[in-house]
Parts: C-alpha cells; sequence; structure tokens
C-alpha cells in the first residue's frame, strides 16, 4: 500500500520517535510512505489563532504539493496537523471563490484533491485484514485510549468515529491484544498550544486526563498526536507539581505499541527518548482487581521537576 | 448558512461583522450555557463562553469592547468542545477566532495573554523564514518576547539527550514561497472576507 | 340564451381604492350575455345579497358572476343566495379582483382594465355552465378508533356514547398507553392508573365498543362514510374464550429473563405474560420471539399448568374486516432513550434514566414497588440530578420542537423524589419554565419553594461515571456560565416526546398527511385541531403533537364530537366537482377505449371498470367509471386520457378553452 505522508514539524524534532515508530510499523505492514515534496509547516495553532488567511494558505501549500506529487491519500500522524488539513480541505473545497483567493496567495494550483487521513483510519484498514495474525507479543496491558481533541472534532467535518467515547483507537487496541479501558478523559483537551506560554493550563487539564487514567487502572496512555504527547509526558514535572503527587504512567504512541506487538524492539521504536520511562511492573493476570492499579514501582530515572 | 441581517443605518455591529465573515449568527444562541458547562477552561475565564456570545447578542459599544478586551477569546484551546456540544449548532470556536483577530486589530489584546500571543508570534516567526519549526529559534524568540528568561531551561539538556533537539533548522527549499505567502496574507487589513 | 348577471363589489377600500369598479361594471354591461351589470359596496351583506337574489327573480338569470374576493372566502355565501333565490348554486361564478387584481396591483388604468378581462373571463365560462346537483353518499355509523391510550379511550367512549358502534384497536396487549405506566400525574398527584383504569374497564365493557387488543390496522380502502378496513389481529397464542386470567402460566413460565417493556426496561417478564396487573383484557400473551417452545421447541409448562386448556400454540393470526364511517387517529407517542445522548453514555451508564423510566421506579406498581432505589445497585440514591430539554429545543440532534410536557412532570419527578427520599437532594437543570395550563404555574413553585428542589438555569455537557457515582458537568447561566459539577447518584433525562413508531406507515396507510416529524398533521393548526386532510379522518392526543392528559381528552372528545356530527344525517353531500367518463347510445356505449391509463394515474383509487354487456349478456367492452363518492375532481385522468372520454364536472374543457379564448 502506498500513501502520502506529511510528517509535520513535532515529527522532525521533539517527538521524532512517533516518525520512528511509525515508519517502523509501516514497513512491516507493507505501507511504503511518500512524504510530501518540500513541505512546510501547517501553521499549527499559531496560524489559526492570528491570520485566518494564512491559517488556511499554509495547508494548502502542502495540499498542493502533494497533488503535484500525486499523492491520493496523505496520512497525517499529527493530530493538530491532521485538523488543520482536514478543516482547510473542507473550507476550500465548500467555497470556489476563497479556493481561488488561497491558490493566488500560495501561487500554486490548487484541487484539494488528495483525501487526508489520520493515523487511526490508516492502522484500522488493517485491523480488519490481518493486523491480528501478525502480532507476536500481544501487547497484554491495561491502556487508556487518549484521542484527544483533534481526531474527532468538528464531526461534521471530519466525519470520524464517535464525537464521545470513539472507539477506534481502541479497537486497534484489541487487535494487538491489549486491553482498552473504558475511562471519562477520552477526548478532554490535554491543554494544546500552551504547552510553553500557560504550562500551568496544561498541567491542570494533562492532571486530570493523567489521574483519570491511572485511577482506573490504566498501565498506559496511548496517544495519536505530538502534542498530546508533549503535554502528559514531557510536562510530567508540572503535572506532579500541581496534583501533589506522583505518577509514573509512561505515555506511548499508537505506533510504538502496535511496534511493541509485531516483536520491534525498543530502541527501534524510540522508546528511550520519552521523559516519562516506559516500565511496566509484573505482568498482571486478567480480572486482578487488587487496589492502586497502575502505579508501577518507582522507576529508574525518575522524572526530575521542572520549574 | 448566512441569515439575512436587516439593512439599518446604524453602522455593523459586532455580531453583524462576526455573522458576516464567518457565517455564524450570535442571535442563534438561546443562552443554555452547554458550551461553558464542557468547555476545558471556563473555570479559568473572565466571562464563560455562552457569556462571551451574549455580550454579542446585547451589541451596544461597551458590551462589545467587553467581549474583546477579554482573556476569555485568548484562553480558547479551539477544542472544539462547544461546537460539538452545542444544540444551535453555533461554531463558538470559529466566532472566537474573529474576536481574537479584531481584538490584535483593534489593540483591545487583554495584557494577561501576552505570553500566548507572543508564543504564537513567535512560532510564526520562525516559520516565516526557514519554513518549518525550528524549537530553538521558538524558544529563544519566545523568551525574548516575553521575558521568561529561565523559563523550562532543564527541559533543555533532557531534550538534546535523547535527541529531541536539533540545533540547526531545516530549510525548505520553498522558503521564498513561504515568505510571500506571510506577506501576502500579511498585507490585508482585516483577515477575513 | 344566456342571460347573465355581474355584480362587482368594491369590498370598502379593499377593492375599491384601486380598481374603479363603478367603470368595470359599466363596461361589464356590454359583455356578450350579460344582462344586468352593477356595482355595490360590500357584496356579501345581506343587501348585497339580496340585490342578487332580486336581480335573479326580476330579471330571469340563468348565471351570475360575482366579482369580488377570493372564492375560499366567499363562494358558499353567494352560492347559497342563488340556490335561495332559485338559481343552481353551480351557475354562479367569482371573479376575484382582490386577491388576483387589486392587492397586487396599484391604482392605475391598466389594473381595471384587468378587472374588465377577469369579469369578462368568467362571464364566458358561466355561458357553458350547467346545473349540477350534490352527490349523495350513505354513512356507515361505526367509527374506527386507532390506539387505546388516554385519547383513544376517551374518544371511543364519547362516540359510543352517542349511539354509536366503535372498532377500537390497541397493538399492546392491554389499552391504557402510556398512562398507565406513569405513577402520578399533575397538577394534583393522582394516582394515575387509579384515574385511568375505570375508563378502561368501561371501554372494554361498554356495549357499543368491540375492542382488539394485540392487534394492528392492516388497510383502509374507501372514503368518508365508506371506509373498509383490515384489520390484523395477532396471535396471542390464547385462546381468549377459555382463558380466565388466572395467571397461573405467567406464574409458572421458567423464562422469566425478559425485559419488561411496560416497565420501561427496568424490570424483568415471562415470556408469557400479561404486561401489568390491572391489564385490559385481563388476558395473557406469548412473546414467540423469545418463548423457549417457540425458539427450541421445548417447555409447553404453561399448556401443562392452564386448568382450561386455553394454550394454544398453533394459534394464527387473523384478519377482521369491517365497515366504518370515520376514523380516529389516537396512536400516542414515545420517549427518546438513554442511547439517544452521546454526552450523556450512549446508554451505557445504567443510573442515567428517562423520565419514563422514572415513572417506574416511582410507581408503587413498578419494579421497586415505588421505593427509590438505583437501577445499578439498588441503593437509595441521595443526590438525584435531572435533565429538562434532553433532546428536545435542539436542532443538533434534528428535534426542533419543545416536548411541552417535560417541565412539569420534571418537577413531578423532583417532588416525588423528595417525598420518598427525605433527605435527599434534588437538582433540576433547565433552560425555561414552561408551566402554562391550569394549576401548573403554582404547581412548579411547590417543589421549588416547598419542598427544596433546587433549580439551576444551564444544560449539562456532558455526564460520566467515576467511583460509583455519575459527574454531571453542567453551567449555570444565571451565575455567567459558570460551570457547575454535580457529583450525582441518578440522572433523570426529560428525554424528547416524539411520534411512536410505525407513525408513518400508519400515516401512509390512512392517506394522511404528517410533519418532518411524523406527527399527523391537522387540516389547520388554529382552526382545526382534530380533523386531517383526508376527509373522514380525526386526529387526537399526542399522535398530532406533544401535549400532556388534559389536552389529549379534549382532542379526544373533539374528534368524538366532529365523528358523532358526521354520524348524525343518514346520508352525506359532497360537492359534485368529479370526473365523469362519458356514455353514449349504442352501439358505441363511450368513446372510453378501456386503456385505463387513468386507473394507474388516479392518485385516489376513483376509477372503476365497467362491464358493458349485450342484452343477451355477452361482453361488448370493458370501460372505465369514475366513483363518484371517491373522486376529489384533480382533472389527472381528464389530461391523460387519450381519447378525450373524460371530463370534469364544473371545469369542463369546454369551459376553460371559453376562458382562455376570452383573455
Amino acid at each position: 500500500m502506498r500513501l502520502g505522508l506529511y510528517p509535520g514539524c513535532s515529527l522532525l524534532g521533539s517527538s521524532r520517535e512517533y516518525a520512528e515508530s511509525l515508519r517502523a510499523v509501516a514497513a512491516q505492514l507493507g505501507i511504503e510512505w511518500q512524504d510530501v515534496p518540500d513541505w512546510n509547516c501547517c501553521g499549527a495553532s499559531a496560524a489559526h489563532s492570528l491570520n485566518h488567511d494564512l491559517a488556511l494558505a499554509l495547508p494548502a501549500r502542502i495540499l498542493a504539493q502533494a497533488e503535484k506529487a500525486g499523492i491520493e491519500e496523505l496520512a497525517v500522524p499529527c493530530s493538530a496537523c491532521y485538523s488543520r488539513l482536514a478543516i482547510t480541505r473542507h473550507e476550500l473545497l465548500a467555497d470556489e471563490k476563497l479556493r481561488r483567493k488561497i491558490a493566488g496567495i500560495i501561487e500554486m494550483d490548487l484541487e484539494c484533491k488528495p483525501k487526508v487521513l489520520n493515523v487511526l483510519e490508516v492502522l484500522t484498514r488493517f485491523t480488519a485484514g490481518g493486523l491480528s495474525d501478525k502480532v507476536r507479543q500481544p501487547f497484554k496491558r491495561k491502556v487508556a485510549c487518549y484521542y484527544g481533541c483533534y481526531l474527532v472534532r468538528p464531526h461534521k467535518v471530519l466525519k470520524f468515529d464517535r464525537v464521545e467515547d470513539p472507539q477506534s483507537m481502541d479497537e486497534i487496541m484489541k487487535a494487538v491484544g491489549a486491553d482498552p479501558i473504558d475511562w471519562a478523559y477520552k477526548t478532554e483537551c490535554c491543554g494544546a498550544g500552551f504547552s510553553v506560554s500557560r504550562t500551568d493550563l496544561v498541567a491542570k487539564l494533562s492532571g486530570k486526563i493523567v489521574d483519570d487514567a491511572v485511577r482506573r487502572g490504566a498501565e498506559a496512555i496511548v496517544v495519536a498526536c505530538p502534542m498530546c504527547h508533549v503535554n502528559l509526558d514531557l510536562r510530567r514535572g508540572a503535572i506532579e507539581k500541581h496534583k501533589g503527587r506522583q505518577y509514573s504512567i509512561p505515555v506511548l504512541y499508537i505506533s510504538q505499541v502496535v511496534g511493541l506487538a509485531l516483536g520491534l524492539d525498543d530502541q527501534a521504536l524510540g522508546m528511550h527518548r520519552h521523559i516519562v520511562p516506559v516500565v511496566f511492573s509484573e505482568p498482571r493476570e486478567a480480572g486482578c482487581c487488587c487496589a492502586g492499579h497502575g502505579e508501577a514501582a518507582a522507576p529508574v530515572g525518575a522524572t526530575e521537576d521542572e520549574h | 448558512m448566512s441569515h439575512a441581517v436587516h439593512e439599518s443605518h446604524q453602522p455593523a455591529s459586532l455580531a453583524d461583522r462576526v455573522l458576516e465573515s464567518t457565517g455564524e449568527s450570535a442571535a442563534q444562541c438561546y443562552q443554555c450555557g452547554k458550551c461553558s458547562a464542557g468547555c476545558p477552561l471556563a473555570e479559568e475565564m473572565d466571562y464563560s463562553p455562552s457569556q462571551i456570545l451574549h455580550l454579542l447578542q446585547l451589541g451596544t459599544k461597551e458590551m462589545e469592547e467587553r467581549a474583546l478586551r477579554s482573556e476569555a477569546i485568548w484562553l480558547c484551546l479551539t477544542c472544539e468542545t462547544c461546537h460539538s456540544r452545542c444544540p444551535k449548532e453555533v461554531d463558538l470556536a470559529k466566532v472566537m477566532e474573529y474576536l481574537r483577530s479584531e481584538s490584535m486589530a483593534r489593540g483591545m489584546v487583554n495584557p494577561k495573554a501576552k505570553d500566548i500571543l507572543a508564543f504564537h508570534k513567535s512560532f510564526l516567526d520562525c516559520i516565516k523564514y526557514t519554513g518549518r519549526l525550528y524549537e530553538v529559534g521558538l524558544i529563544s524568540d519566545y523568551k525574548t518576547r516575553s521575558w521568561h528568561f529561565l523559563q523550562d531551561l532543564t527541559a533543555v539538556p533532557r531534550l538534546l539527550k535523547r535527541g529531541k533537539m536539533k540545533f540547526l533548522p531545516h530549510l525548505i527549499a520553498g522558503r521564498a514561497a513561504m515568505s510571500r505567502i506571510f506577506h501576502l496574507t500579511s498585507q490585508r487589513k482585516d483577515n477575513h472576507e | 340564451m344566456s342571460r347573465i348577471g355581474v355584480f362587482v363589489c368594491h369590498c370598502g377600500e379593499n377593492i375599491g381604492a384601486t380598481v374603479d369598479c363603478a367603470a368595470v361594471a359599466k363596461s361589464c354591461g356590454d359583455l356578450p350575455g350579460v344582462v344586468v351589470s352593477t356595482d355595490y359596496k360590500y357584496m356579501c351583506s345581506d343587501p348585497g345579497q339580496n340585490m342578487i337574489k332580486e336581480a335573479i327573480r326580476d330579471q330571469k338569470l340563468t348565471g351570475v358572476v360575482v366579482a369580488a374576493c377570493s372564492p375560499r372566502m366567499h363562494e358558499p355565501t353567494f352560492r347559497r343566495a342563488c340556490a335561495e333565490a332559485g338559481l343552481n348554486p353551480f351557475l354562479c361564478e367569482m371573479a376575484n379582483l382582490r386577491e388576483h387584481c387589486s392587492w397586487v396591483h396599484e391604482r392605475t388604468p391598466e389594473t381595471t382594465d384587468k378587472a374588465i378581462d377577469l369579469v369578462r373571463v368568467m362571464a364566458e365560462k358561466v355561458r357553458r355552465n350547467r346545473p349540477l346537483y350534490p352527490i349523495k353518499v350513505p354513512v356507515t355509523k361505526t367509527a374506527l378508533v386507532l390506539g387505546g391510550g388516554i385519547a383513544g379511550i376517551q374518544a371511543a367512549l364519547d362516540i359510543a356514547n352517542a349511539g354509536h358502534k366503535v372498532v377500537m384497536v390497541e397493538r399492546e396487549p392491554s389499552i391504557g398507553g402510556h398512562m398507565a405506566q406513569l405513577s402520578e400525574t399533575f397538577p394534583t398527584l393522582d394516582c394515575s392508573q387509579c384515574i385511568l383504569t375505570p375508563r378502561m374497564v368501561e371501554a372494554a365493557r361498554h356495549p357499543n365498543i368491540t375492542l382488539y387488543t394485540y392487534s394492528e390496522l392492516e388497510s383502509v380502502e374507501g372514503f368518508i362514510g365508506n371506509f373498509k378496513v383490515r384489520i390484523r389481529k395477532k396471535a396471542r397464542s390464547v385462546d381468549e374464550k377459555l382463558c380466565t386470567g388466572c395467571g397461573l402460566c405467567t406464574q409458572k413460565c421458567p423464562n422469566k429473563r425478559i425485559p419488561c417493556e411496560f416497565n420501561a426496561q427496568l424490570g424483568l417478564r415471562s415470556a408469557i405474560y400479561v404486561p401489568f396487573p390491572q391489564a385490559v383484557p385481563n388476558k395473557p400473551v406469548i412473546d414467540r420471539e423469545r418463548c423457549t417452545f417457540f425458539l427450541k421447541g421445548k417447555c409447553k409448562v404453561c399448556e401443562k399448568v392452564c386448568p382450561t386448556k386455553a394454550i394454544r400454540y398453533d394459534q394464527q393470526d387473523e384478519i377482521v374486516e369491517h365497515d366504518i364511517g370515520a376514523i380516529v387517529a389516537a396512536t400516542g407517542y414515545e420517549v427518546k432513550g438513554t442511547d439517544f445522548f452521546p454526552e450523556y453514555g450512549y446508554g451505557k451508564y445504567k443510573d442515567v434514566i428517562t423520565g419514563l423510566q422514572f415513572e417506574r421506579l416511582a410507581s408503587a406498581s413498578g419494579p421497586t414497588q415505588g421505593v427509590m432505589k438505583r437501577p445499578s445497585d439498588g441503593k437509595t440514591p441521595e443526590t438525584v440530578v435531572f435533565i429538562a430539554c434532553a433532546g428536545s429545543r435542539d436542532p443538533a440532534k434534528g428535534i426542533d420542537y419543545c416536548s411541552k410536557i417535560c417541565c412539569m412532570y420534571t418537577a413531578k419527578h423532583a417532588m416525588l423524589y423528595k417525598h420518598k427520599v427525605h433527605s435527599g437532594k434534588a437538582y433540576v437543570f433547565y433552560m425555561d419554565i414552561r408551566a402554562g395550563g391550569k394549576m401548573y404555574e403554582e404547581f412548579v413553585r411547590r417543589a421549588i419553594e416547598e419542598d427544596g428542589v433546587k433549580y439551576v438555569r444551564g444544560r449539562v455537557a456532558r455526564i460520566y461515571e467515576e467511583d460509583g457515582q455519575l459527574i454531571v458537568k453542567g453551567a449555570d447561566t444565571l451565575l455567567g456560565g459558570e460551570p457547575l459539577e454535580i457529583k450525582a447518584d441518578m440522572v433523570v433525562l426529560a428525554s424528547a416526546m416524539v411520534a411512536s413508531p410505525g407513525a408513518e406507515q400508519l400515516a401512509q396507510t390512512l392517506k394522511v398527511s404528517y410533519d418532518p416529524y411524523y406527527f399527523l398533521s391537522e387540516a389547520h393548526p388554529k382552526l382545526k385541531p382534530v380533523e386531517t386532510n383526508t376527509a373522514g379522518i380525526m386526529v387526537a392526543g399526542a399522535c398530532q403533537a406533544p401535549k400532556d392528559i388534559p389536552e389529549s381528552v379534549a382532542q379526544a372528545s373533539a374528534a368524538a364530537a366532529k365523528v358523532a356530527g358526521l354520524f348524525s344525517q343518514s346520508e352525506l353531500s359532497r360537492e359534485p366537482i368529479i370526473a365523469v367518463v362519458n356514455r353514449s347510445a349504442p352501439p358505441l356505449f363511450s368513446t372510453c377505449v378501456g386503456c385505463f391509463l387513468c386507473e394507474s394515474a388516479c392518485p385516489y383509487k376513483a376509477i372503476e371498470r365497467e362491464e358493458i354487456r349485450g342484452r343477451d349478456g355477452q361482453l361488448i367492452k370493458t370501460v372505465a367509471k369514475i366513483n363518484a363518492g371517491v373522486c376529489q375532481g384533480c382533472g389527472t385522468c381528464v389530461a391523460l386520457c387519450r381519447s378525450k372520454s373524460i371530463d370534469l364536472q364544473g371545469y369542463t374543457n369546454d369551459q376553460v378553452f371559453a376562458e382562455v379564448m376570452a383573455l
């Protein structure tokens, strides 16, 4: 299967383990990535917050580049980039005049033909057709699937999964042998683009997410977005300070979980790049109901305090 | 879809401008409060999301300024939770986007939002010249703007150790095109049509 | 030889200010066939009508044109006047100088010219009009009432007490409808079943009422006064004549794990069951889709224990036919389930329930005998949140309208809860309080002022479960939209009232119009609330729109009055504007060639086939024949007929061409 790929800026830098694990998993599943040539930043929340035309133009250039390269389906692993690209495509397809205006700004042909897919949509293609068969080491852990905001909202544009209590990530997890829990913060915002400018708010919002996952017995939080990962992982110190307690629950990218199940090794999947170490305590029996689930033994290299 | 706006000899109200630009009608809102109930940061806001819309509904100069000068519009995470639950299908996130834009244009940005604004501006400055985000550049630009020099200092060695921070920026081939895009989109006085 | 009278009305200023009526009258005096032409300020008034009557007598008029308002306004008025003067009413036509002329143009000479044209056109038609006589059809004085809820019962009793026969059809095994499920009714807090069951028994015992329960309407043919209905009596698997209602079978049935519909899925029932103890008739039914015998061929315990050998596993559905004169549709409503709400858990939280489910919890005959116990673990809920407008007034969920009864029953529920759990906390999240009926406002205030229910103005964004409690995330808009979180033990959703399942099919079977929400449409929203656009079919109760019990009862009695009015005559008069297939002398008999294109096109199934036979009985030809009782005069067959054998009385081809050519 050949799919276009828009990695996005985070996958080059602060979330490179997402890119590494995705490429490793793709190789196993027979996906050939065609990176969008000379891709630019999509503008994320910055353009969206300050300049409406820019917020459309930046993703439009990406779509135009993809189109020029003959890409028909464009996979976008970062949920925020996915949101910007999908919304831009939707708006420009609905308004001919606007599309021509933006085409004029980016100075390229723009038909918005490539379909924009998120990482769950890509992986779901395999759950029906043979993902379970390729699993060598079922990931027998209780996981909290964290979808975040941008995979399911705005529903009218994305038309993906259920807007409350989505299930697609849970299904992928089941296919690789994991046990997805039912929990209350699947789609509650982690604090998004405030990671640097209002870390206090991120600590508050992401803190609620981590706390709920831990209280309900999750052993790992699974994400599909670099921004969410940063807020739940890199900002763990701030969360712990805000909540006044420690949380050692690791945060894994969905591609890492799938990779582990497919038998790939930690190094290839970039597990060592996380701030919160990816360690689990003794494997638990199914149906074990003792209290205090989810709290692993104090790991080596505990999270340092952030100021 | 746009609704008819009655011809009048008064200058267009903020609600009218919002309708014109975004297609969202403040009159649709029946103040049920479901948006405020679900908004992750409603507790932190000076005006709740439904209150902001009510200020637009009232439409006097004083009420409109309260909305434009609020911190609330800058705390909006654009998470779209409000829109997904609104029974009248008002896209409040889109309205907030317009209000931010007008707030900036009229120099009414709430002082408490300066860090948020600084971050966004740093972000855009960064990608303007290189085409992709250059994290080191972003952080240093932000610190310069916000004067938070000591922030996240401990994060740097950890990120470096894990290979997650690059010292050199990526430069895309289409850099000139990027600068052109920025130039063309900044020329417009009102960035919405 | 035509002698036409033209009467031009000023209609005060309505026509007179824009059209020069005197000039119109003068000009029309010169039209061919017109012998008198005059104008007057108000033709519809008594003096105006007398003017027409005198002219008919004195001038021996053979036709009348009244140039005035729309015929929809006063055609009956002027036709009656002509009839009283001895002129066939169908020789009177109206030229619309108001809606078609003065109300849409400015005062110019062209406008007056147009008025003259309009009169000339009608004069040409009237010259060719023929006298027509109303068609009489017989009336079968039996009514069909669809639905055995409070509205259906009320309508049936009223019609039966008026001395007419009633056939009642109810889809469930017992009559009573949703009212039988309620615990207490507002604003009096009367026990619902206590006030309902006497009526149920009366309906079942009434000599004029034939009750079919566990039955559905199969088909309807015919027209007002002359319907033929077929009813499907579904197989109960019990011989009703032998069954004594002793209940032994339901006690002994080993399969008792079926969610009970009467208890709104909160309790369980057996496979052979009576929906509730006060059911009318008190005869059980076997749920063949879940009965062990029907699924696996084993068991048969009920047959073994039945003292009168009334069980009949091989019973089949039966179709019965009735001749009916009028139909009352009273098929009621349904409420949306908790699975309709994604933000409240898609129905997965057992302690998030609907208002109807709360009624069952509160009811003494319910699954908890009226004790407040929450469904998940049976504990007494100490904090209950009631959410009003759940699904209603919500265009995003496809229900724009207000369900009308929820504000009242939410207050009632909160009060009942407080009466049962004195230390409990009750919160109501509302948007508005709609309490317009008699004693309703006082009832709601009582909940707030005397029973201590806390009302919070705002909606709830989402509900999730944590540590055995439900976290309700709402907002208080009176505090500026401040988020308000409540940890509740139980949440009751006042979920939207919608048309009952199968409403669309029913409307199609009856050929009655319905709205986008499948509520049956009344003929006029203000002035005809119980009739439909289909002659002979009335509507009553919540199947027309959400409403409470007093309104349903009032509507039902109104529908019954309409039916009684219909049945007060032995014959019905119909307007003779119908199509007619020509007939002529032998050997032609008719120019109709028997292609029956008209039959396939007729929307009202008004076309029949007539065999024309010779004296020896030999079939000569089969031609089309219009049923005068059904035909609505739409003219479709007239337009389609390839041999031009059909014409429309009152609007013949001849007349219509003349109108066009006169322009």
